[in-house]
């Protein structure tokens, strides 16, 4: 009896520590700020993302690159000074959720998203003349299989399908006759089934009636490397993947 | 009083007032009582998750079968070989369902997809906490003696290293803080034993300090001690925070202790005739690919370069003319196992190369730093000072004796119980908190800590916590047929004269041979089966690169005719592959057409082109090796084995298995070996 009390006792804290910090998010979304330590000096009516959106990370942990976002007046000029607030989903956090403009403008934060491997809408907002500005930001969170696919997509695919050369990994895109599409590229992608993703992975592409530029490598991954680049391209697709096909929904 | 009274009398009357009252009452209060057991479990949280998610399924087109397969009670699961009691899917009771992939309210989502099964491995074993709780709060949160809270989801892949000890491709986190655990030099002090009894190895290499005096000055070394990191920004040597006195004390007894290491008589030195020329510096620097091993800091503040070797952007600061002069010459001299290849420059090139290194240099770096000659005592607190931070567990220190067990063992850190640990006022009580602020800034725990601060991005340090939260109780007791071991370096040595020269060369630090070296360059334990002699001799002779897009390459050393012989036989005779049958080459009695159908197959069927080079006019393929002379470079009976199965003979190869027919794989073998160097070298294969 006396275990269960405990148990239940410190349950009962860290809850009302969550509800607390739950209730204080949206809150400060609408009221004043509740980061009285940070003292406005100036405020703007524009939000620009500067760098740090779309990146892919993995689930529980910091984004690699910190989220800047810059606030603007009407005439496009920096504000230093103004306050910003950084809001996401249960599970995301920041550090700092809020800050205060540099000399640029700029505003940076370290992102961590949640523990779910999905697409996260967050968003920067800062307090303006007459009512709040918001920019919307979206981030997304790879889960174990995603990961692998996108593991084997830099060992084995980017090489070809990603048009961006670095010193370390120079680009074959611009080599190839007939051009292949980014793994972002939802528009081309999202339009293709698994089936026919598996297919052109498995067999290159004479098996889509494509070119043979696409190599198929049926003989080189294992089928659990296959689904897992395909889960890959699903979570990266912008715009987002909707699978068809069975949809559970409410009666 | 009196009113009390009459109202429990009456009271009494009502109840027991007669024998079948007082039955009916008593089988009441019975019934109330054994009602408790059923309403507890009713009103319990587990209960109340499980109506939850039959409303949640209520209305799904697929509630039928989710219904059938829902079980309403404690669920189990037990798995007395790990160890496993989880009653998690008690309340998770979506977690097998892959319909609910849509779900996304806790506690009924789908399990991400897994290597594993749930139900063979259970939860804890990977998320930690109470398996056997029945509350969310005892289940996720205990802190309880002998109890963990949940594990957070950025330490996850420390769940699969208990089990595997080899690196995964599923898990970079787990494996680069693996890594550092060797490369920070961490296995110095902490021991560190996997549960198959094998240890964790230290990778880093730190120099040894007998002879510093000849390498460098006091001041350099004090400066050094004050801020390694000030000095080489990538430096993995940890900033002990030491006072001007200690530091000053330890620079003058590690001089004062260094003897002077004994010339090389074998190597002829520099004569002083011998002029640098300043202006070949840069070139013989990148010719030399130094930059594959040693980094520099450029103008923007980014470092350029391999991190093998020491950071060289300050060099000028730190080493003695004479020193690097000899260090270039052969750095084996000073140490007998440096990673450092002995390049053979000629006494004009080693000039050149010092006279360019000693210009990288700081003028501001060190400056005003005065150290007045040290007394006895001052030596002497010196040297306890080296003895009480274990310096010596790392280098190599005259008169100092390496120190056993410095510092505590960390085989079973995962499983520190929490109530062994000091935490820090105001900090979450969990196990990763402990470990990454003990990473972070160990001495916060305590001015008396002896733990240095070590200078690592977040990223690092929660790959370290990973690594270190895998070594757990668990993953000792398990049985040992349920782990996989870690892949251990073998202990390959080349044998005879050509042994020798690779050792000097240090072919290893780059290149692999029968599992043991770098990887930095291509395996070479089959290199003899896979090249043709000519080719080889010329290519150690001047190694032109065969992928244009690599930034490290083979560096040229100034081989002898005789030594380059005596290499070429060796990788010719010795590192052959027992699979490739040199007798059994397809090509000598292939009709010529044999090449033109070849041609064909390589730019059609299997469009080989979209990689590599065969024709510079029409092919630009940049993502394997070029093969416009590949005929005077392999030998036939590779290339044909190579096409039918890379990753037979290069395991991870991107080169993809075509699963080829033989008749396509000995035409294009054919087209292949009709690629030949101009000039017909190698031509006489
Ligand atoms: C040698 C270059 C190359 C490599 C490596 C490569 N691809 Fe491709 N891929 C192509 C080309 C070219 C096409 C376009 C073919 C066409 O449209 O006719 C293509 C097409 C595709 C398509 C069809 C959609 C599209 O982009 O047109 C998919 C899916 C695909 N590749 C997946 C992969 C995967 C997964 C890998 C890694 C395992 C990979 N590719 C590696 C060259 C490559």
């Amino acid at each position: 009896m006396m275990r269960r009390f405990t148990a239940r006792m410190t349950f009962g804290t860290s809850t009302m520590l969550a509800l607390l910090t739950f209730a204080a998010l949206p809150g400060c979304k609408h009221s004043t700020p509740a980061h009285s330590a940070l003292k406005a000096t100036a405020q703007g009516t524009v939000l620009v993302e500067t760098s740090g959106g779309h990146q892919v990370g993995v689930t529980g942990t910091a984004l690699k690159d910190p989220l800047v976002v810059q606030v603007n007046d009407d005439h496009g000029t920096a504000v230093p000074g103004a306050l910003v607030e950084f809001h996401g989903s249960a599970g995301v956090s920041f550090d700092p959720a809020a800050a205060l403009t540099d000399g640029s403008g700029q505003a940076t934060t370290s992102v961590t998203l949640g523990a779910i491997a999905a697409r996260y809408d967050l968003s920067a907002v800062t307090p303006g003349k007459a009512a709040p500005v918001s920019l919307e930001i979206v981030e997304t969170a790879l889960g174990y299989q995603e990961r692998v696919g996108s593991i084997l997509a830099d060992k084995y695919c980017s090489r070809c399908h990603d048009s961006e050369s670095s010193p370390e990994r120079v680009s074959n895109y611009d080599n190839l006759e007939v051009k292949p599409h980014p793994f972002t590229e939802g528009s081309t992608l999202n339009k293709m089934s698994d089936a026919d993703l598996t297919s052109i992975i498995l067999h290159g592409g004479p098996a889509l009636n494509r070119s043979a530029l696409m190599p198929p490598y049926g003989n080189t991954l294992s089928a659990a490397d296959v689904k897992a680049l395909i889960a890959y391209v699903r979570a990266v697709a912008d715009p987002p993947y909707q699978p068809a096909g069975t949809v559970y929904a409410r009666k | 009083m009196q009113l009390i009274r009459k109202y429990l009398s009456s009271a009494w009357q009502a109840l027991f007032g007669d024998p079948v009252r007082a039955f009916g009452v008593v089988s009441l209060i019975l019934l109330l009582a054994l009602a408790i057991a059923p309403a507890k479990e009713h009103f319990s949280q587990w209960h109340s998750y499980q109506r939850k998610y039959l409303a949640l399924i209520h209305d799904r087109g697929d509630a039928p079968s989710l219904r059938r397969r829902f079980v309403p009670g404690i669920h189990q699961t037990w798995l007395p070989e790990l160890g496993v009691v989880d009653r998690c899917t008690t309340c998770h009771l979506g977690l097998n369902e892959a319909s609910l992939a849509d779900v996304s309210q806790q506690p009924f989502r789908k399990h991400p997809v897994v290597p594993h099964s749930l139900d063979g491995f259970g939860c804890v074993i990977c998320h930690g906490g109470q398996g056997q709780a029945t509350t969310v709060a005892e289940a996720h949160h205990s802190e309880r003696t002998g109890e963990e809270p949940i594990l957070p989801t950025r330490y996850i892949e420390s769940g699969c290293g208990q089990c595997h000890q080899n690196a995964l491709p599923g898990t970079p986190q787990l494996n680069l803080g693996r890594t550092m655990l060797g490369r920070y030099g961490c296995v110095h002090c902490h021991a560190v034993t996997r549960p198959d009894g094998s240890k964790v190895e230290a990778t880093d290499h730190p120099p040894t300090l007998a002879h510093i005096a000849d390498k460098t000055t006091r001041a350099w070394v004090f400066s050094w001690l004050k801020d390694p990191q000030a000095y080489a920004a990538s430096t993995t040597m940890p900033n002990y925070k030491l006072s001007d006195e200690d530091a000053s004390d330890i620079s003058a007894y590690l001089m004062k202790s260094s003897m002077p290491q004994a010339k090389d008589t074998a190597t002829p030195g520099v004569k002083p005739a011998v002029i640098a020329d300043p202006s070949a510096g840069p070139s013989l620097y990148g010719e030399s690919f130094c930059a594959s091993c040693h980094a520099v800091q450029n103008a923007a503040g980014n470092l350029v370069g391999g991190d093998l070797g020491p950071e060289l952007t300050r060099i000028g600061n730190k080493a003695k003319p004479e020193w690097l002069t000899a260090w270039l010459e052969n750095p084996r001299v000073y140490d007998a196992t440096t990673p450092m290849p002995r390049y053979r420059f000629t006494p004009q090139q080693v000039a050149t190369l010092a006279t360019f290194l000693q210009a990288k240099s700081d003028s501001d770096y060190g400056s005003g730093i005065h150290l007045d000659a040290a007394s006895p005592q001052q030596i002497a607190h010196g040297r306890k000072l080296i003895v009480e931070l274990g310096c010596a567990a790392c280098h190599e220190i005259n008169g100092v004796q390496r120190p056993e067990k410095f510092a505590p063992e960390l085989s079973t850190i995962g499983s520190k119980p929490l109530a062994q640990i000091v935490f820090l006022p105001g900090m979450e009580h969990t196990l990763p908190n402990y470990i990454v602020a003990k990473i972070r800034q160990p001495r916060a725990f305590g001015s008396s800590v002896k733990m240095p601060q070590f200078t690592l991005t977040a990223a690092q340090t929660d790959a370290l916590a990973t690594a270190l939260l895998a070594l757990t109780a668990r993953g000792r007791a398990m049985p040992d047929n349920l782990r996989v071991a870690a892949v251990p370096e073998t202990n390959y040595q080349p044998a005879g004269h050509a042994g020798k020269l690779i050792a000097e060369l240090a072919c290893l630090s780059c290149h692999r041979f029968n599992g043991r070296g770098g990887d930095m360059a291509p395996d070479l334990s089959w290199e003899g089966s896979s090249v043709q002699r000519q080719w080889l001799t010329d290519f150690l002779h001047n190694p032109n690169t065969l992928r244009p897009s690599l930034i490290r390459r083979m560096p040229r050393f100034n081989l002898n005719d005789s030594d380059n012989k005596e290499l070429t036989d060796y990788i010719l005779a010795v590192y052959q592959s027992p699979v490739i049958d040199a007798d059994l080459a397809p090509v000598a009695t292939n009709p010529p057409d044999a090449v033109e159908h070849g041609k064909q197959l390589f730019y059609s069927k299997y469009a080989c082109q979209s990689c590599h080079i065969v024709d510079t006019k029409t092919d630009k393929g940049y993502v394997g090796p070029t093969l416009t002379q590949v005929g005077s470079r392999l030998t036939a009976a590779w290339a044909y084995a190579w096409l039918k199965n890379p990753q037979a003979l290069r395991p991870g190869t991107t080169e993809p298995n075509q699963n080829m027919s033989d008749d396509d794989a000995r035409a294009l073998t054919a087209f292949l070996m009709a690629q030949k160097a101009p000039g017909g070298r190698g031509a006489k294969q």
